[in-house]
This record gives C-alpha cells, sequence and structure tokens, in this order.
C-alpha cells in the first residue's frame, strides 16, 4: 500500500513534468499543424536564464533568482519562439515535413550556440532552501521540488484555461484552431494569432526549464531528454485539446511509475512505446477530439 | 614548468636506457604473443604501405577523435582540451625526433559509426601517426575493428569494463581491477553487506555488474537489485522509492552522462543523505561534480586513479598549466589526466623507437615509465594497459574530492582478471 501510494506521487510528478514540457507544444502543433523540434531547446533557454539570473544575484540570493526566473524565462522563451516563428515558420507553412527538418536544424544551431557561450559541460544551478527536503505524509516520501513543479503546472493551466475561455485573445487563438479559414474570412488576423499562439507556447517551454533544473542537468542537451516524450503527450491526447493533453501525461505517468517499478526503466518505456502504438490504431484521433462544424 | 620539464627528461633518459636492455627479449616476448593470440605472425616493420605515418617534413600529424558535439560531448571536450595542452607542452620542448606536433582534431559527435569513420579518415586521409580518443565503451568498441585492420594506434583514456586487450590499443585508464575491485573492497572494510547496483543500459555498466555480482558471490556480499536506466535517462523518482524500500547499505553506480545528475538531484531531494546510504560512483569525478552539484554530491564515495588534488609534484604543474591555459575556474579529473598523460606516453615511445612506425613504436612502449601527475605509471607490455594507483575519494562541499584511501602502489592491471578465482567463467 505504502509502494502504491508512493508511486502513485512519483506518477503525478512525472505527469507534471510531461506536461508543464508538452502544453507549449500542444498549442503550436495544435494550431499551425507546425512540429517543432525547437521546442526542447526553448525549455533549455529557459534552464540556462535561471543559471544566469542567479550567477548574476550571487550565492546569497538563490531563492530570490530562481523566483525571477520563473517569469523571465516566459519572456526569453516567447522571444525566441517569436523570432522562430517570424524567421523561418511562417515562410514554410503548410509544409510539414519541411518545417520539421527546418526547427530539427535550427534545435541543433542552437544547442551549439548554448554550447559556446556556457561551455560543453553542464552547469550547476541552485534549487531555492525552501525547497530542500521531504515532507512524508502517511508513510509517502513527497520531495519539496516535486509538489512544487505539481502546484506550478496547476497554476500554469488555470492560467490557460482563464485565457483561452475568458480574454478575446484567446477566442482569436480557438477560432483560429478550429477553422483558420472561416477565422480569417470572419475578421480574425490570424498571422498575429500566430505569433501570439507561439509567444505563448514557447514561453510556457521557458518556464518548464525552470522547473526541470530542480530535477536535471542543465546542458546543451537538456532539450532533446524531454522532447519525445511531450511529443507523445500532445499526439495521445489529441492535437491542440488542452484536456485530452492532461489526460494523457496523467495517463502516462503513472503508467511508467507502476510498470518501472514492477520491471525496468526501459522495459517501462518500451511497454509505454507499445501502448501508445495500440492506442492510436484504434483511435488516431487521440484522446479527446474537437467538435467543430468545419469542412475538414 | 622548469622543474616538470627537468624531471620528465631525466625519466626520458633512464626509461631509455633500461629499455635498450631489455629490448630484444621483449621484442621476443611479442612476437611469440601476437604469433599465438592472434594466429598471424608480427608484420614486419616497415612493412606496411606508410611505414613512418604522420611524418612530413619538420611535422607529425597526430590524431585527436573525441566528441565535440551531442551527449557525451560534455566530458570529451576537457580531455581534448588536456590533449592539446600535453601536445604544445611537447611542441614547446621541441618536439618530438626533431618534429612538431600536428593535432588533426575531428568530432565523433557522441555516435559510434561516426567514430569509426572519423578513425579510418585520420589513418588513411590525415596518415596521422596516432590517434588520441573515445570515452565511451561503445566508441571505443566501434573504432578497435579499424585499428586493428589498418594496423594503427588508438590511445584511449578512460577507464573501462575490462575483458579487452588489443594489439593496437594503449589502454591509459584503469581496467577493473585498478578501480572497480579497489571501490568494492573498500566498501567491504567499512562493513557494507547489502548493495544496489545501479547503472546506465549499455556495454559498461552491464559488464561491470556481471563483475562485481562474481565478486560479491565470493566475498559473502549480497547484491539487493541490479538496475538499469536508458543513457539520458531524467526521471529516477521510482528508482530512489526501489532503493529507499530495498535498504542497501551503499549502491555502486555505474551510471553515465547526464543522468547521474538527475539521479543525485532527486536522491537528495527525497531525503537520502551519504550518512544513510553512500553511493560509490566510477563515472563522477570532478568535471561532472560541477554540473551535478556539489550540494547534491558532498560524501558520497567515488573510485578512480587520479583526483585534482592527488599531491604530487608533478600534478601541481600539471594544474597549473590547464588552469592557466583554460582558465582559473576549471578543473582536472581522472580521464583528463589519463589524456594528457597518453600523449606524452605515445610521444616518449616514438622517441625511444625514433620512428613513428606502429610496430616499433609498441615494441619501445614495453615497461615504459612515466611520472604522471597521479604517480609513476608504467606500460605493461603484454596487455598494453598502464600500472595505475588505486585511490577512494569523498567528494567535498567544494566538489573537489579528497583521498581516504589508496593501494599506495600501482597495481598490475589485469583486464581479464586471470588473477582472480571468482572470475573464472567471466
Amino acid at each position: 500500500m505504502e509502494i502504491f501510494l508512493s508511486q502513485l506521487f512519483i506518477g503525478l510528478s512525472v505527469a507534471s513534468i510531461l506536461l508543464l514540457v508538452a502544453l507549449g507544444l500542444t498549442f503550436t502543433f495544435g494550431q499551425m499543424n507546425v512540429i517543432n523540434m525547437a521546442h526542447g531547446e526553448f525549455v533549455m533557454a529557459g534552464a540556462y536564464t535561471t543559471y544566469v539570473i542567479q550567477g548574476a544575484l550571487g550565492a546569497s540570493l538563490v531563492t530570490l533568482g530562481f523566483l525571477v526566473a520563473l517569469p523571465l524565462a516566459f519572456l526569453v522563451g516567447g522571444a525566441l519562439g517569436v523570432v522562430l516563428e517570424w524567421v523561418l515558420i511562417r515562410r514554410l507553412s503548410g509544409r510539414p515535413l519541411d518545417t520539421l527538418l527546418a526547427t530539427f536544424g535550427v534545435a541543433l544551431i542552437l544547442q551549439q550556440v548554448a554550447r559556446d557561450v556556457f561551455g560543453a559541460s553542464n552547469v550547476q544551478v541552485r534549487a531555492p532552501a525552501f525547497l530542500d527536503g521531504a515532507i512524508t505524509v502517511a508513510g509517502v516520501s513527497m520531495s519539496y521540488t516535486r509538489l512544487f513543479i505539481i502546484a506550478l503546472v496547476g497554476v500554469c493551466l488555470a492560467a490557460i484555461w482563464a485565457h483561452l475561455g475568458r480574454s478575446p485573445a484567446g477566442r482569436r487563438m480557438r477560432a483560429v484552431m478550429q477553422n483558420r479559414d472561416l477565422a480569417a474570412a470572419s475578421g480574425v488576423r490570424t498571422p498575429r494569432v500566430d505569433r501570439r499562439t507561439f509567444f505563448i507556447g514557447s514561453g510556457l517551454a521557458g518556464v518548464a526549464g525552470v522547473a526541470v533544473t530542480l530535477l536535471g542537468s542543465v546542458g546543451p542537451t537538456l532539450g532533446t531528454n524531454y522532447l519525445i516524450d511531450a511529443f507523445l503527450v500532445v499526439i495521445v491526447g489529441g492535437l491542440g485539446r488542452l484536456r485530452g493533453a492532461v489526460m494523457a501525461a496523467v495517463a502516462l505517468g503513472l503508467f511508467n511509475a507502476y510498470v518501472e517499478y514492477g520491471t525496468d526503466a526501459s522495459i517501462a518505456k518500451a511497454a509505454a512505446f507499445a501502448l501508445i502504438v495500440v492506442f492510436l490504431q484504434f483511435r488516431p484521433q487521440g484522446l479527446v477530439v474537437q467538435r467543430a462544424r468545419g469542412l475538414t | 614548468m622548469h622543474r616538470l620539464s627537468e624531471t620528465r627528461r631525466k625519466t626520458r633518459c633512464e626509461t631509455r636506457r633500461a629499455g635498450a636492455r631489455r629490448l630484444p627479449a621483449l621484442a621476443a616476448v611479442l612476437a611469440a604473443l601476437l604469433a599465438v593470440a592472434c594466429g598471424q605472425s608480427a608484420p614486419e616493420p616497415g612493412s606496411s604501405p606508410s611505414a613512418e605515418p604522420g611524418v612530413s617534413g619538420d611535422t607529425i600529424k597526430v590524431g585527436i577523435l573525441h566528441s565535440l558535439s551531442g551527449t557525451m560531448a560534455i566530458s570529451e571536450v576537457s580531455v581534448k582540451d588536456a590533449e592539446q595542452l600535453a601536445i604544445d607542452e611537447i611542441n614547446a620542448q621541441g618536439g618530438v625526433l626533431g618534429k612538431k606536433l600536428e593535432p588533426v582534431v575531428e568530432d565523433g559527435a557522441s555516435d559510434w559509426p561516426t567514430f569509426a569513420e572519423k578513425a579510418q579518415k585520420l589513418i588513411s586521409s590525415d596518415n596521422v601517426a596516432a590517434v588520441f580518443g573515445g570515452w565511451t565503451s561503445a566508441s571505443r568498441k566501434a573504432m578497435l575493428p579499424v585499428f586493428e585492420r589498418n594496423k594503427a594506434l588508438l590511445y584511449y583514456p578512460v577507464q573501462y569494463e575490462g575483458l579487452e586487450s588489443s594489439p593496437y590499443i594503449f589502454y591509459s585508464g584503469a581496467t577493473t581491477n585498478q578501480q572497480i575491485i579497489p571501490g568494492l573492497e573498500h566498501l567491504k572494510e567499512k562493513g557494507v553487506k547489502r548493495l544496489f547496483l545501479l547503472g546506465s543500459d549499455y556495454v559498461f555498466p552491464r559488464t561491470a555488474n556481471k563483475e562485481i555480482k562474481a565478486w560479491a558471490k565470493a566475498n559473502g556480499m549480497e547484491i539487493v537489485a541490479e538496475e538499469y536506466t536508458p543513457l539520458g535517462h531524467t526521471e529516477y523518482g521510482t528508482l530512489v522509492n526501489k532503493i529507499t524500500a530495498a535498504k542497501p547499505d551503499a549502491v555502486f553506480n555505474t551510471l553515465n552522462g547526464d543522468s547521474n545528475v538527475a539521479f543525485f538531484k532527486q536522491l537528495r531531494n527525497a531525503g537520502v543523505s551519504a550518512d544513510d546510504i553512500p553511493v560509490m560512483s566510477v563515472s563522477v569525478a570532478e568535471e561532472e561534480a560541477r554540473g551535478i552539484g556539489p550540494d547534491n554530491l558532498a560524501g558520497h564515495l567515488t573510485a578512480w586513479n587520479y583526483y585534482q588534488t592527488t599531491d604530487t609534484p608533478e600534478n601541481e604543474e600539471f594544474v597549473k598549466a590547464y588552469k592557466q591555459k583554460y582558465g582559473a575556474d576549471r578543473v582536472t579529473d581522472d580521464p583528463i589526466e589519463a589524456g594528457y598523460v597518453q600523449v606524452w606516453l605515445w610521444a616518449k615511445s616514438v622517441e625511444k623507437a625514433g620512428s613513428t612506425n606502429p610496430e616499433k613504436v609498441k615494441q619501445a612502449a614495453k615497461g615504459l615509465t612515466f611520472d604522471a601527475p597521479e604517480g609513476k605509471v608504467t606500460i605493461d607490455g603484454d596487455t598494453q594497459h598502464l600500472y595505475k594507483t588505486a585511490r577512494i575519494g569523498r567528494i567535498r562541499p567544494d566538489g573537489l574530492i579528497e583521498e581516504l584511501s589508496s593501494s599506495d602502489e600501482p597495481i598490475e592491471p589485469d583486464p581479464y582478471l586471470k588473477g582472480y578465482d571468482w572470475a573464472k567463467g567471466l
């Protein structure tokens, strides 16, 4: 029972990390049908933002540096995303394969830039002191870092939900996502909405970058470690569907946690892939399907 | 600098004299060994297409082949730096055979077939005298047939899992009995009875753990679990739960690369300290400690042959020169030192042989000694491994590693573990 609960916590924690990285992708992938291979590098940019700010503020302000990094990484990631959209992706609209290759190239360039600027070695990001240690509830040890990430995902989700559902800009985003041509015919300026979507999606990647510094390495190839899993979440969840992404992340996280406890990490990963292949045979559109009166 | 070069010159003369006396006998042994081991006779020196590879005019070309991009760049770039430092020092002293060394640097890109291709390119189009390179066992295994086929020399700087002894590779890192077994013996002395094995899922950890299990069986130590995670794995929550549930006395860690960062961070986050369950690592050195964060590592154990804190006059000079060339914030560690040492060993062998011909260099290398930063190392002619001193260390809060105990004198390399009864049948 204790192990069941411990793994439940680990599963939810894994889900929260997957979701944090995948949130931005669901938008860019869902709305613009762009497979952005550089998304992982935006995560990396967020992680390095934390490193730079902690370095600038000095060792005594580690906690402040970390907290300041959260909004700043959003801006850094977002800015990178807008530049990528403006320079490259809008010129390749409707050519998903070319975009995939081009953004993969961008990913490699960004990795090499990070290597040249910060060195090939991992850099050290310190966790704030208040996240040190763990709390034990009913025999389950829950580390503060994992709880913090779960809370952070909660905040991001709430913010996105509010933005999409309540603000005019969010409504325009949904309109473009559901039917680009109709939205354009109704007077929505789709290029501007695209850029906004890319800003938010890439900014979320930056925030994810700050969060993953608590758990893993901060180096030039950080992003590639998370990208594939994030794509799985997006595809299983259904393109551009927030609810689907949440469900997929939780399912994948729990599946991984329990299967890995019974077997090992390699088998758990292989089993997850096998399950997804089978799942997509029966439900290629993903868990949650967009219902719209489109002509698609 | 001056003091160091003086010692070096002296050593070179001494070894040349000692080597000259033993040369004929050793040559006979080598020829016999080659004939028996490979089922073919040793090629006549000078019979290969390029008898003096690398030599052109006033320069000798040597190859450096490490991952400068991709997941392994993190570790290999520093080794490349150390090798270039050695080449600079050798050139500053007048080069080898009166000729300057000219490095040809290639990027293995963390991709094993690329290592094989680039090795072939260095040998056949650049015609280098020797190649210094590799890190992962997978990259070495990919390059091995290339060097054997071309009868060219590879110097490999990293500790590895043993059970290999190619006639065309010089192994300047530790083999199992110079690192892993001393590490295990240290744990046994400290009263560890239950051991948890954790490694990345590839050739080095799997082979090392096979050897560790055989050792444990003979030494009455219980292996409570053996776990592998894919290279680049970042989620260790489940594994930390498995460790705390199994309650081992210690963890033996053969994880490689970025996974170490995730593992140690998440272990500490879960409230497990080095006092509760110490982790003995064989792939975490000073360079890795910087990226993992000394906070997360302090108190955990390592097994290596060299630390930046190793107290020898040669090391003082080496650390100073390295920091001067690459920045005061850089650290040295075991593979970096081995990379530096192997360039010197090659240069000394060539000086002694009076030629860059691989067969002659191999002959000359037998029994060659060098006062390395880690202390005296000697090339074992039979296996082409080094006699190395084993050192158990503890990671300090500042990220450097302090020595807890050492083998006092260099241990004879035994890549096939022939000297150990428990290793029969591996």
